[in-house]
């Protein structure tokens, strides 16, 4: 047992596989896992399935650059043959990127995710620039951005404004857009689009997330404080740690 | 990145657009100009159902492993995403490719259960083909069909082009050969037809009339040509483990109903119940031999990476390598921290052993089908299961921890009487007693449940009972509230519970499984008041399926409950499915005598199987050890 490590796996997600739900990514990686033949952690029981926890779940229509799961080895491993060994198992549209060994003690994934950057693009007529700039600082300047959020039991009215950390002009892929970045936490996520939403509203354009195409830029760990946030790729900090 | 045929608005719109973007691990691509031949097999129903489908797996690893050819897959969109491609006159298309179907060479569509009749239209519609064979021209996909309905195609004859009737691993290289060499030669659809009609297992309706008498009954169908053969007989694989199997199969993203992987152990059934068309239809029996499936279960594993296997096969029990397979499955597959899960199998002490390695007794329960509730209507129909093994293999059970029980049972059998229906419940009321004599009381760690369940008996064709009378719907369903009935005078009726069907559908898939290509017309018209997905019970409309009969001028009653004389010509008589018509009316009579029929290791009873010279047929009778 003591021979097991902790890995975490950093992936994209593109194209067609954006149509693919987050419980299903995760039955995939379960598969990807499996085929690739990399010694990975089971629990016990009748049915065993693999010891695995994935940072933040990815809405289905949304692609992303910075997607993180975190397994357990049996054994120490090459981390540079374990993302080979993966990517040979890929789906056309998935890529591992990186993979990294964890200190023992570390919180998993899902414990950890502070915050996501999202880039956020437009059909043709919606692209910025066009005042947009003007917008998104007389949006931020809000003391509160109240909207409507329904969960599983009721509809309830949140603030938006504490979950922005960053929400300005930047491009992606060679194309303007916009760049968001909120909170990602379990307790507190807020979901890109409810922010654009209300940025429509703001400038009084009907709004259709359609419209939108949303690329997750990363997730993030807070290394700061709740108040003086740092906030850090998911697979960076432990760098050096090695 | 290639571009998917549906847009982001639509698939972000829809239920699991995950069901229409392909992609899937082990699908397969190729690149259209280097092949001679593009085809797509489809499953008519939802995709979940449609790639649970083993059928489908197999052939389309056998079609794309040969060079010239791209085959893909195809369902049938769900009420959601129809509608849209209605509204915005989207062609249905490949999965593989996302391009329309209507361009391909071949469209194959596999016929596993009547209920899925309105969908053959809707995807043929969808796909921009015109729903009537006739009506097809010469850059419309050549449509052709296949799976157990095939046997009787009568009713659904007028949309194909051709059946091919029989197991899939044996006649398409050669009917795609003859493709490619009619095409070279400028022939058109009709040549080929032409061309393919004579070879072993092709039914192509257009080449054969069919003429009535007054009364609605058969008269004759014959040829109209000299090329089409008066009989058709079924394609068989004789060398069953020289066959290719998919080692690779299609890994669906999204869960599907059969999401595992599946080794075919055998196919084909000894057993010979006289209401089981598949055990008539796939006859005689063939096993794969065990060293080569242990070999598949390890490589199949390994391609797709699932954390499941399953065996599939009728009545795996009879399997005769069974322990040896499930030894080694469980000893490899625990290592693997793979699950196996059984299919359900013979109750009894290696059966309640392999089980409670494999599963939590905790959670599973015991499944039993009687089919029948007395002896006398279990010998009608051949069941040889008898009320000593459920009440012996249940006491193994409940000794094992298990507390739960589910039962299967048929009502409408012939010959049924009241004493018959009333034995259901007193069988499960024998059940539960045999609990409470097994498990002592400081043992029983939750009470005992059994679950009784019955569907509506439907006469088969090519079953002995193709000529018995079928009921009607108000007849199951007095029958249902009388096994109700039954089951509430029981002493441990708390400890029962009652499930049953609802009889309309019933009544609709008995009209189809022996109609005759009368019927298409009920079916079109269905089809064109709204009628789709029947197999669902929420978009099953049956006043709109009345209505359709009606306007048809179509007569439910000639088609189900009608007793047929011993010398009628059925719609399926032009199929040879290799058991004799005269071996069927045996079993029939041997039915109605209440007498039953030894299984094929036992004694052959000669069904006219062994002209295939494979499988059972020619095995080594076993003699008693």
């Amino acid at each position: 047992m003591s021979e097991r490590i902790k890995v975490r796996v950093k992936f994209s997600k593109h194209g067609a596989l954006k149509f693919i739900g987050h419980l299903d990514i995760m039955r995939y990686f379960q598969k990807a896992f499996r085929r690739s033949g990399i010694d990975i952690a089971y629990t016990e029981g009748f049915s065993p399935h693999p010891v695995m926890s994935f940072a933040a779940p990815l809405g289905v229509g949304l692609e992303s650059d910075g997607e993180y799961l975190d397994v357990e080895l049996n054994a120490p491993a090459d981390m540079a043959e374990i993302k080979e060994k993966l990517n040979e198992q890929m789906a056309e549209g998935m890529e591992v990127l990186s993979a990294v060994v964890l200190p023992e003690k570390s919180k998993s994934a899902m414990a950890s995710v502070a915050a996501a950057g999202y880039y956020i693009a437009f059909r043709n007529e919606f692209a910025p620039p066009c005042g947009w700039q003007e917008a998104i600082e007389k949006f931020l300047e809000k003391d509160r951005i109240m909207v409507k959020k329904q969960t599983k039991k009721s509809m309830m009215e949140i603030d938006l404004r504490p979950a922005i950390y960053d929400f300005r002009l930047s491009s992606y892929r060679e194309k303007d857009c916009l760049y968001l970045m909120v909170n990602a936490s379990s307790a507190g996520n807020v979901k890109p689009g409810m922010v654009v939403e209300a940025l429509f509203q703001e400038m009084e354009i009907p709004f259709d997330p359609a419209w939108s195409a949303v690329t997750r830029e990363d997730t993030y760990l807070n290394r700061g404080t709740e108040e003086k946030p740092l906030f850090v790729p998911m697979d960076e900090s432990d760098k050096g740690l090695q | 990145m290639d571009s998917l045929a549906l847009d982001d608005e639509i698939l972000l719109k829809i239920e699991k657009p995950a069901r229409y973007i392909g992609k899937e691990i082990n699908s397969v691509v190729k690149r259209s100009e280097s092949v001679d031949i593009r085809m797509a097999m489809c499953f008519p129903d939802v995709y979940e159902i449609g790639m649970s489908h083993l059928g489908i797996q197999i052939l389309y690893d056998m079609f794309n492993s040969w060079e010239d050819t791209w085959c893909e897959r195809v369902y049938s969109p769900w009420p959601d995403l129809d509608r849209i491609m209605r509204e915005e006159e989207i062609p249905l298309f490949g999965l593989e490719s996302q391009e329309p179907v209507k361009y391909l060479d071949f469209l194959g569509i596999t016929l596993q259960y009547e209920m899925c009749y309105t969908n053959i239209l809707q995807v043929l519609d969808l796909s921009g083909i015109p729903l009537l064979a006739k009506d097809r021209g010469e850059s419309d996909p050549i449509v052709m069909g296949g799976g157990p309905c095939s046997y009787n195609p009568e009713p659904i004859a007028d949309f194909f082009d051709f059946f091919y009737i029989g197991e899939g691993e044996i006649r398409y290289r050669e009917i795609l050969d003859i493709y490619k060499e009619n095409k070279k030669t400028g022939g058109g659809r009709v040549d080929f037809l032409r061309k393919i009609c004579s070879l072993q297992g092709i039914y192509v309706p257009r080449f054969y009339d069919v003429t009535y008498c007054e009364d609605g009954r058969i008269v004759s169908m014959a040829p109209n040509i000299p090329e089409a053969p008066e009989r058709i007989t079924k394609n068989i694989v004789t060398d069953f483990d020289g066959v290719p199997y998919p080692l690779k199969p299609v890994v669906p993203f999204i869960k599907c109903t059969q999401d595992r992987v599946v080794l075919e152990i055998q196919r084909g059934c000894i057993r010979g119940c006289r209401f089981c068309q598949a055990g008539q239809l796939y006859r005689p029996v063939r096993e794969k031999n065990v060293d080569r499936l242990k070999a598949y279960a390890t490589e199949m594993l390994k391609n797709t990476g699932y954390d499941e296997i399953t065996l599939s096969s009728l009545s795996s029990s009879d399997y005769s390598e069974l322990q040896e397979l499930v030894d080694f499955l469980i000893e490899d597959c625990g290592e693997k921290k793979v699950n196996i899960s059984l299919p359900s199998l013979r109750i009894d002490s290696f059966s309640l052993d392999v089980m409670s390695k494999v599963q939590d007794v905790k959670k599973s329960s015991l499944t039993f089908a009687p089919e029948a509730g007395s002896q006398r209507l279990r010998n009608v129909i051949n069941k040889g299961l008898t009320e000593e093994d459920i009440l012996r293999g249940a006491g193994l059970a409940f000794e094992g921890g298990w507390t739960r029980v589910k039962l299967y049972f048929m009502l409408g059998l012939p010959t049924e009487t009241k004493e018959d229906i009333q034995g259901i419940g007193d069988l499960a009321n024998k059940i539960a007693m045999v609990f409470f004599d097994t498990v002592p009381k400081e043992k029983r760690r939750e009470p005992v449940q059994i679950v009784a369940s019955t569907s509506f008996f439907i006469p088969k064709p090519f079953t002995p009972f193709q000529w018995a009378p079928m009921c009607s719907a108000e007849e199951f369903l007095d029958k249902a509230h009388e096994t109700k009935q039954g089951i509430m005078s029981q002493l441990n009726q708390k400890r029962i519970k009652y499930n049953w069907h609802e009889a309309d559908v019933s009544v609709l898939e008995g009209v189809f499984a022996r109609g005759d290509r009368r019927v298409a017309q009920v079916i079109l018209k269905a089809y064109e008041k709204g009628c789709m997905f029947d197999a669902w019970s929420e978009y099953y409309d049956n006043a709109l399926w009345m209505e359709a009969f009606e306007e048809c001028g179509v007569s439910i009653d000639f088609y189900n409950t009608r007793t047929r004389e011993k010398d009628e010509i059925f719609p399926w008589d032009i199929l040879d499915c290799g058991v004799s018509r005269e071996h069927l009316w045996r079993e029939w009579e041997k039915a109605q005598r209440e007498i039953i029929s030894p299984n094929c290791r036992m004694e052959c009873s000669g069904c006219g199987a062994a002209k295939y010279g494979c499988g059972v047929c020619v095995e080594e009778k076993r003699t008693s050890e």
